[in-house]
């Protein structure tokens, strides 16, 4: 078991963004978690991850609890939403000290190579475009090799070029045993890469299966309207 | 938490502020000794000028850094680094470029002047140390207020806010209660008064070992006779001390609990 969830209650303030989410996942499939905005996607990512703190409830990582622990990070590779770094530094330079952070091996040339930035290496990531970070975003994420993969939002700004690179890193990963979790508003994006789909709304575990389980739940012959059919719960 | 410090200080090193603060510095240094033509006059205008000036670049620099900043710290928060070495890191690079600053803004033109040669060495090192204490006290308290503000705009204000208090309206109160209550001895409420301010605390301090209390008269020779030895000199660096670590010990707590 790649994660364990248990009873995750989140609250910001007055609002109960998570609600009691029971979740595992298992190792070597990728998962998608979707969900309206405002659903609790990002918080329970961020939850995983340590930077949210929650209020209620368990979360285990490699079967190693979470909580006042740091070290499991070293095997979680994250990709942020929004891709903001540093403006004074160039991005080889980057790539160094994320390497020199984290302490251990890593492979970036390759990545540099697939998503054309050499020519950017030596420019300040504050000239480059949302693609262009967005692209530096992935090859920092991509670069190391840990078991788990989490990626919010990874395919804004890029191009149709590098959307294929994102897709193919993301299955050759799989293959490696790897488990990818992923949070995406792109649908067809979803439907190409995702095994298992994890429905939030409200703050709780709509729906968790496959994408054919779901077709099947919902009645629809189309993953886009499924999804959409799942909100308006007109399957139940 | 050294290689959090390490990225901080280059990343500030470069920027242009850093380069505006030394610079600055420099020109006010050489500026001064042209005008006074003398090594011990020109600390005392210095020191007028720092004593106001480092807390309000301390706590602007430092709310500045944590607010743009936010989105490499989460950058960061994902990676297998502990919390609380991402904030000390950070709090370390800001308070420290900005240290380094003015100790080669001021060192450098009062070096060249001579000050190895002059008497006045002691008071110039006495001098950087507070600005360097100032410093630290100021940003940590800024990334205390920034840590816990979201709001941008309240948090720059509340930060100028303390400076502003701590400067300027602490300063008002402290002089209208002697007024008011003139009739009772007052160099114990004083003395107290003027420790639970590290700006008055610098000021004091640096005013007593440039040997000029004499303008202060009755309260300028109980501060003298506290301050100016040895055990009212180490007591003062102690709550100059003291007040660099709560807020560092508050930073730590609130970077401990907060979500991001």
């Amino acid at each position: 078991m790649t994660i364990e969830i248990n009873n995750l209650h989140k609250q910001f303030g007055k609002n109960q963004v998570l609600k009691g989410v029971d979740l595992t996942i298992e190792k070597g499939n990728i998962y998608a978690v979707l969900g309206p905005n405002g659903s609790g996607k990002t918080t329970l990512i961020k939850s995983i991850l340590g930077m949210v703190i929650p209020d209620k409830g368990k979360i285990s990582v490699l079967n190693e609890s979470i909580k006042k622990n740091w070290k499991y990070r070293k095997k979680i590779d994250y990709l942020p939403q929004i891709a903001n770094f540093p403006p004074n530094i160039k991005v080889k330079e980057l790539i160094g000290m994320i390497k020199d952070l984290r302490n251990s091996s890593s492979e970036e040339e390759e990545l540099i190579d697939l998503f054309g930035l050499e020519p950017f290496l030596n420019k300040k990531l504050s000239t480059l475009s949302g693609g262009t970070k967005q692209k530096v975003n992935i090859v920092l994420t991509f670069m190391f090799d840990s078991p788990l993969i989490i990626l919010d939002e990874p395919t804004t700004g890029l191009d149709p070029k590098a959307l294929i690179s994102l897709k193919e890193l993301i299955q050759k990963e799989k293959t490696n045993g790897k488990t990818v979790l992923i949070t995406s508003h792109i649908m067809q994006f979803v439907e190409e890469v995702a095994d298992e789909i994890v429905y939030l709304l409200e703050g709780e575990i709509y729906f968790k299966g496959s994408i054919e389980k779901l077709l099947e739940q919902t009645e629809q012959a189309n993953f886009e309207h499924a999804i959409a059919a799942i909100t308006t719960g007109s399957h139940a | 938490m050294l290689k959090i410090l390490k990225y901080s200080f280059y990343d500030l090193i470069r920027s242009r502020w850093s380069y505006v603060y030394f610079l600055f510095y420099l020109a006010l240094g050489f500026v001064l000794l042209f005008l006074n033509n003398d090594v011990s006059k020109a600390v005392i205008t210095l020191m007028n000028v720092i004593i106001v000036l480092i807390p309000l670049i301390g706590t602007i620099f430092g709310v500045m850094y944590y607010y743009n900043s936010r989105e490499f710290t989460e950058l960061l928060l994902a990676q297998p680094i502990k919390r609380s070495s991402i904030f000390m890191g950070q709090y370390f690079g800001v308070a420290g470029s900005l240290t380094l600053s003015l100790v080669l803004g001021l060192g450098i033109p009062f070096v060249l002047y001579g000050l190895m040669q002059s008497n006045a060495i002691f008071d110039f090192s006495l001098l950087l140390v507070t600005g360097a204490f100032l410093t630290f006290i100021f940003v940590g308290l800024s990334f205390v207020i920034a840590i816990s503000n979201e709001n941008k705009i309240k948090g720059f204000g509340y930060a100028v806010l303390l400076w502003l208090f701590l400067a300027v309206i602490y300063d008002g109160l402290f002089l209208m209660s002697l007024i008011v209550f003139e009739e009772y001895p007052l160099d114990k409420f004083s003395l107290v008064a003027t420790i639970l301010n590290p700006i008055d605390l610098s000021r004091i301090l640096i005013l007593l070992k440039l040997d000029i209390s004499a303008l202060l008269g009755y309260t300028g020779a109980i501060f003298k006779k506290f301050f100016g030895t040895n055990l009212g000199f180490l007591i003062s660096l102690a709550i100059l001390l003291l007040w660099t670590i709560l807020p560092i010990l508050g930073l730590r707590y609130k970077a401990g609990k907060k979500d991001f």
